[in-house]
């Protein structure tokens, strides 16, 4: 099986059956990561391009490792907001970049839809490292693939979602997601961090944390952002923690053998307690290992083909919408 | 079909006559639907035109004799005739932006689509805040404009929401109401100040009601498609919460208030509501307000990218209803050119607006296609109603009044290319739209200024 798609963009757009081809592959790059010797010559020759204008560390290592493993030679460009303002357009940058001939673009961007605009626009494959608050694809599938070690189907799972939801694209690829699979989403969070018509894409509502644990097999708590807006989501982190933080007092109520994901980075003591973070029931640290093998499988699928004429013949996304020119 | 414009703004000389030196010169519209919503005119009648003035509207009557050179006849059988179209909201962008729009392309795409006045926004650089930016843009208008343009000061020094520019200075150089269009008037005591100084003038004050601190860094509207698509929101209470004040506010010093381009339920309510109080408050409605919701916006399509932004369906049915029971006194395009610089970027980043001079006619008729208004509606809201919110003389053909009428081939089915649009812009997400109705003629003063000419 090989993916209908050049780009990585969305959950949203990916069906069941490439979701889970994406993690059996997954699974097997994943032995290779065990491997003495860590390196496969697949992409060799092979040139992708980590463009974040974002801040990352954690999923631009992930990507750069993921490459490297592969054999494929990855360059890193982090770009800072402040230099855009004055500097050339994103589609400048990415058209310079492309005359370069590389096989694959990782984009991180603050706005929604950027990665979008970059599939549209160029012949090489785009991967969205996150975009703005709309979608974190590789974080998704790396959730799927660890609480999938864990369980053999996600069938009928309840999964909880605590946090700032309207701020996270974690949140929205989860969503799109676990659903696919079959699970039962609830996201739990204050009011103001729970956007309008997110039920619409298939989650439950509960504003109470004890509540929200009762019953579930999986939760994710997201991390949060003390200083996000000028009018703050929250009075303070005390209070947040008090009501919305997972500590080991509030998981006496959860289910026996509950899973505990966080995307990374943590606040220790706000969102999650350190002895929940560092707890038997903590997939941290596995999240993060599976995630470059999700990476490796990303890269695997969308360049690994004999010949990058083949994608150019395909559909382009169909996230992008056609549109004048302007 | 292919279609191809024409623009003529040289004035044609009248034949000469030798014993009364210049003959008037003459023009008469045969055999139209004439349709003037103001004055209950419907039939089939002749429009002639003298001197650049209506001389009479008649039935076509057998003893008719048009023969001579001073006539300039215009056959307009199976053609429906309505007086000139007015679009009270423009954006011209000159001085300042001419890589977007100018005066003289901006009123040829004006002409093209049908209107014969046009009233156009003060956030030009400099911002129409002196009566020398007036001045400079009325003596433009008067070299390049086929048509009428009527420029609108700024009701802020800047449209900087602090000191109010001086607007009695502005009237007299020829501004015909007061905008901040574009910018909220954040400060309310500096809107009371500026409505209560504006009854001294009678002119309009037209408001871009926006609560700023609610919108907030919002892209588009704050629903299901925002939260899907991860962008920020508007919520409808940023625009409901202005449009209260600015009623409010006018009710308190009995000024004339315009609100521009409402989109939310709640506003026409509160619209609907002060009109019922005797309250002297206007609205305006946009073609695309009216014509897409929030759905146009995914694919980040930041052709869909409007303030403010493209609404849910109930606030179109709302609108609908509002245009219906005329809580809407006006279609207005805010028409904003913008070019591939502030459009062909990341949707956060790309500007506000879309061109709709060339496509409001057509979308209008499209609501009456749709059952949602009558013919007569669509021809009231473009004309007679837009003149009455804004005080202008004219929207209706009165004989001795300037000779502006738009004729309107009605069954004529076209597709939108944006490439052959008169504007310098070509931002619209209507392209490849098809439309049932457009301007073929615009005629100003007794003159043709647009024709169409079908080309196979």
């Amino acid at each position: 099986m090989k993916l209908k798609r050049k780009d990585l963009l969305s959950i949203e757009e990916l069906s069941v059956e490439e979701i889970s081809f994406i993690i059996e592959t997954a699974r097997s790059f994943k032995r290779v990561n065990e491997r003495d010797i860590k390196k496969v010559p697949t992409l060799r020759g092979k040139t992708v391009i980590n463009l974040f204008y974002e801040p990352s560390t954690r999923t631009r290592t992930s990507f750069e490792i993921a490459a490297k493993r592969m054999s494929a030679d990855a360059i890193n460009i982090s770009v800072s907001q402040s230099s855009v303002k004055k500097g050339e357009t994103l589609k400048d940058t990415a058209l310079n970049l492309e005359a370069m001939r590389p096989d694959c673009i990782v984009l991180r961007h603050a706005s929604s839809g950027a990665p979008a605009m970059l599939a549209e626009l160029l012949d090489c494959s785009v991967i969205n490292a996150g975009d703005g608050m709309h979608e974190h694809p590789s974080q998704a599938l790396l959730d799927m693939m660890t609480v999938l070690e864990r369980f053999d189907s996600l069938e009928g799972l309840n999964i909880t979602i605590v946090g700032d939801v309207s701020h996270s694209r974690v949140a929205r690829s989860n969503i799109y997601g676990f659903n696919k699979l079959g699970a039962n989403v609830t996201l739990c969070g204050p009011p103001t961090m729970i956007p309008h018509g997110i039920e619409e894409m298939g989650a439950t509502v509960e504003y109470d944390l004890d509540r929200a644990i009762r019953g579930a097999d999986v939760i994710m708590m997201l991390r949060i952002q003390l200083e996000r807006d000028r009018v703050p989501l929250f009075p303070t982190a005390r209070e947040y923690a008090d009501r919305y933080g997972l500590n080991l007092k509030r998981l006496k109520g959860a289910k026996e053998g509950l899973l505990i994901l966080h995307p990374g980075p943590i606040n220790r003591g706000v969102e999650i307690s350190p002895e929940v973070a560092d707890g038997p029931y903590s997939l941290l640290i596995d999240q993060v290992t599976n995630g470059l093998a999700v990476r490796m499988a990303l890269f695997y699928i969308l360049i690994g083909g004999p010949s990058e004429s083949e994608h150019e013949a395909e559909e382009p996304d169909s996230n992008g919408k056609e549109r004048g020119t302007a | 079909m292919k279609l191809k414009s024409l623009i003529r703004t040289e004035k044609r000389e009248a034949p000469p006559d030798e014993e009364h030196g210049y003959k008037m010169k003459r023009l008469v519209v045969k055999g139209a639907r004439v349709l003037d919503p103001a004055t209950g005119l419907d039939a089939k009648l002749n429009i002639i035109a003298m001197g650049g003035r209506f001389a009479s509207i008649r039935p076509p009557h057998e003893d008719d004799n048009y023969e001579g050179a001073e006539w300039d006849v215009v056959e307009a059988e199976g053609l429906l005739v309505v007086p000139g179209l007015i679009d009270i909201h423009t954006h011209l962008r000159e001085p300042g932006f001419e890589y977007k729009e100018d005066i003289e392309s901006g009123a040829k795409a004006a002409a093209a689509g049908g209107f014969t006045t046009i009233l156009c926004m003060a956030n030009t650089e400099p911002v129409n805040d002196s009566a020398s930016v007036t001045r400079l843009i009325t003596k433009r208008a008067a070299a390049v404009s086929p048509i009428k343009v009527l420029p609108i000061g700024a009701l802020t020094k800047g449209l900087e929401g602090r000191a109010l520019s001086e607007m009695g200075e502005l009237k007299d150089a020829g501004c015909v109401a007061f905008s901040d269009d574009g910018m909220p008037v954040k400060d309310p005591a500096i809107m009371r100040r500026a409505l209560e100084y504006s009854t001294s003038l009678n002119l309009p004050v037209i408001s871009h009601a926006e609560e700023p601190a609610l919108t907030g860094g919002g892209v588009m509207n704050e629903g299901v498609v925002s939260t899907r698509m991860g962008l920020k929101g508007i919520p409808n209470a940023s625009e409901d919460v202005m449009v209260a004040r600015d009623i409010a506010l006018a009710e308190l010093t009995g000024a004339r208030l315009h609100i521009a381009h409402v989109s939310t339920r709640g506003a026409v309510d509160l619209i609907r509501a002060a009109k019922a109080r005797g309250a002297k408050v206007t609205c305006e409605a946009a073609p695309h307000h009216l014509t897409l919701d929030h759905g146009a916006v995914v694919g980040y399509d930041t052709f869909a990218k409007m303030s403010p932004p493209l609404r849910a369906e109930e606030d179109i049915a709302a609108l609908h209803a509002a245009l219906k029971d005329g809580t809407i006194d006006a279609i207005a395009t805010d028409h904003a050119p913008h070019s591939s610089i502030e459009k062909d970027v990341e949707f956060d980043a790309a500007a506000n607006g879309i061109v709709g001079l060339e496509t409001a006619l057509g979308l209008t008729l499209g609501l009456v296609g749709d059952g949602i208004i009558s013919l007569a509606q669509a021809v009231t809201l473009l004309t007679s109603g837009p003149a009455r919110a804004m005080g202008i003389n004219s929207g209706t053909l009165k004989i001795g009044a300037s000779a502006d009428m738009t004729i309107i081939d009605p069954d004529m089915e076209w597709v939108v290319e944006p490439e052959k649009f008169l504007s310098k812009s070509r931002n619209t997400p209507y392209g490849g739209r098809a439309m049932k109705g457009r301007a073929i003629r615009t005629i100003v003063g007794g003159e043709t200024v647009y024709e169409m000419s079908a080309e196979g």
